[in-house]
């Protein structure tokens, strides 16, 4: 009977950097765990990029001008980078309401009734998130491959840039799950979460250089295309992976699309971080 | 010198509703205060602003000897929440929610392992601990709540309808452990839907109703003003109810109300358990066959309707709690016994 009145000493707050390290793993752990014990969760995130490749590989290739060219081999490589974007983007959705169900199950509670760092439960979630991105990247590229993506299909590359590409997409997915979670603390309920998650995903995946070459935009259509955060990842990955259909725009990011495709990741991370924390910290929606 | 937990003029407004309206609490260290109330009078939200979970509009509040709206990092190094909505994780086994709190609460990776070893034995879930607690019966996870919330004994701890939807076996054995807690000097600040909770475990109760609390004191003292016992007799008869009438009149100490449809007799009295069996043999006398007869005491309801005038209903959460409470209260009405 004593484990009930046992002393326990909470201790003293660490540095707070530590701390917040140390809580965000944990966090993180957890998040894992339920991954693993909810497994058709990951099985239908991944289930969707897949059938993306095979629908659009057969339905639309061979019907598309890439540059020049409309064979239906040019677009299969064309398209992958403009898929792979697509899916660590879409990732966000299932983020926020993950988020926005721990909230309605009263976990935020919980953690917000705790002594630790505060902007760990989302770090943690977010991390966790991006493990799950990277597991379905990395059976898409499989995929990718499986019908017929070949990297250095219009060029050369070698195997640090395609990683490069991997990483600038990761980077991507992190950044956007930062909205995911903003829109997750935000909305009442989980289903709004996953819906509202979606909504805005479908222009800003649309409107960008991912699955049509933007030079047949009208004009302001494309300018909105070639400066989407979006299109500069997809324009960068199709740079490292030496694929066909790189913009020939003037516009600056699809220029230096490497160097903007960073700039808007690490931008939109401690921007939309920044918010959802600060929204978290009064969170009861 | 103020008390472990107290508070003045709390007030939240959620919209246009007012769901704090100026509470006033003072806990002294040791001691239990029950937070008896409907749904929608404001316990939760009273809790939640007391746990930094929601920073009050105006008003002030102090936790084991801090200000909670100017400290809420080291309030919460003091206190433990437990109740409808700081909830565990249902993927996670017993024993990974409880290492994850610790954790969470700062110890070490080891010390917690320990703890929650200890927490799963003390509160009989050793058998469930590796098992996902989405397979936990709601008895189960209540008590994994609470162990949630003891993980590093706080000095201070909060309970918001700890037993709300439970059976009463499993109400019985969340009482002894509460008991057992608060007897080793822990500080508690329960909320409730019952009277015999309150009863059970306060040391005194503050009522609430729309956001204000209206009446404070010991279950006896609310009790008394709630004007006592009543005896209830369902007679098998409806032609007996004019002479049932006429027996209760005599014993009673006010005016019988008859209920025609379901031959419900109802008076208030005095004289307990004596004056019940000699209501019994007057009624045997006459010749009344009675289906049921008993001793009531005061009910939440009785409470209410003689502190407020209105009776304790269940309103619609509409004030931001985001209906949390509605999916987990169930609307049974308690007799007191």
């Amino acid at each position: 009977m004593s484990a009930v009145t046992d002393a326990v000493r909470v201790a003293a707050p660490a540095n707070p950097v530590s701390q917040l390290v140390r809580d965000s793993l944990i966090v993180a752990k957890r998040n894992l765990i339920r991954m693993t014990r909810i497994p058709e969760m990951v099985i239908f995130g991944l289930i969707q990029p897949i059938m993306f490749v095979v629908l659009f590989t057969y339905v639309f290739g061979g019907s598309m001008q890439i540059g020049a060219s409309t064979s239906a081999a040019a677009y299969k490589n064309f398209l992958m980078a403009g898929i792979f974007a697509q899916t660590v983007t879409f990732a966000t959705a299932s983020s926020g309401a993950g988020i926005a169900d721990d909230m309605h199950k009263g976990l935020i509670d919980r953690f917000r009734s705790l002594p630790m760092a505060r902007g760990a439960v989302l770090t943690g979630r977010t991390l966790a998130d991006l493990v799950q991105t990277a597991l379905t990247l990395l059976v898409l590229a499989v995929v990718a491959v499986l019908v017929g993506w070949r990297v250095g299909s219009d060029g050369d590359t070698n195997v640090f840039k395609v990683l490069g590409a991997f990483g600038l997409l990761l980077l991507l997915g992190y950044a956007f799950t930062w909205i995911g979670a903003l829109i997750g603390l935000s909305v009442r309920t989980p289903e709004a979460a996953t819906s509202g998650g979606l909504i805005w995903l479908f222009p800003v995946t649309f409107i960008s250089n991912a699955f049509v070459d933007t030079s047949h935009m009208t004009p302001w259509l494309r300018h909105i295309a070639e400066w989407n955060p979006f299109s500069a990842t997809v324009q960068a990955a199709r740079v490292l992976f030496a694929n066909p259909g790189q913009s020939p725009s003037q516009a600056w990011p699809m220029q230096h699309s490497v160097l903007a495709s960073l700039i808007y990741s690490v931008l939109i991370t401690v921007i939309f971080r920044t918010l959802a924390v600060r929204k978290y910290r009064s969170a009861t929606a | 010198m103020p008390g472990a937990i107290y508070a003045e003029g709390l007030v939240k407004t959620f919209g246009d509703v007012r769901a704090l309206d100026g509470v006033d609490l003072d806990v002294p260290e040791g001691t239990v205060l029950g937070l008896l109330g409907p749904n929608g009078a404001g316990k939760t939200t009273t809790v939640r602003c007391l746990t930094t979970l929601l920073r009050p509009d105006s008003g002030k509040a102090v936790v084991a000897g801090v200000d909670v709206l100017r400290h809420p990092d080291t309030v919460r190094r003091s206190i433990g929440l437990s109740g409808q909505f700081a909830a565990v994780d249902e993927y996670l086994t017993g024993r990974e929610n409880l290492q994850m709190v610790g954790q969470l609460y700062q110890m070490k990776a080891k010390a917690a392992k320990t703890r929650a070893e200890a927490l799963l034995e003390q509160f009989h879930l050793t058998e469930a601990a590796d098992r996902p607690t989405k397979t936990y019966s709601g008895g189960m996870r209540r008590r994994l709540d609470l162990a949630a919330a003891l993980v590093v004994s706080p000095p201070v701890m909060f309970m918001d309808e700890p037993t709300t939807g439970l059976d009463p076996r499993n109400r019985q054995q969340l009482w002894e452990v509460i008991k057992q807690l608060v007897s080793g000097g822990t500080t508690l600040l329960l909320t409730t839907q019952y009277l015999e909770e309150a009863d059970h475990l306060a040391h005194e109760i503050a009522v609430v109703d729309q956001g204000r609390v209206i009446a404070k004191g010991t279950s006896d003292q609310l009790k008394a003003r709630t004007g006592g016992e009543r005896v209830e007799v369902v007679v098998h008869e409806r032609e007996h109810i004019p002479t049932a009438v006429e027996v209760l009149r005599a014993f009673g100490k006010g005016e019988t109300t008859v209920e025609e449809h379901t031959r419900k007799l109802t008076v208030p009295v005095t004289g307990g358990a004596k004056l019940l069996a000699e209501v019994i043999r007057e009624l045997d006398t006459r010749g009344i066959e009675i289906d049921d007869i008993g001793l009531r005491r005061p009910t939440l309801d009785d409470v209410f309707l003689s502190l407020t005038g209105h009776v304790a209903e269940a309103k619609e959460e509409d004030n931001g709690e985001q209906g949390r409470e509605d999916n987990r209260t169930d609307s049974r009405k308690e007799t007191v016994k």
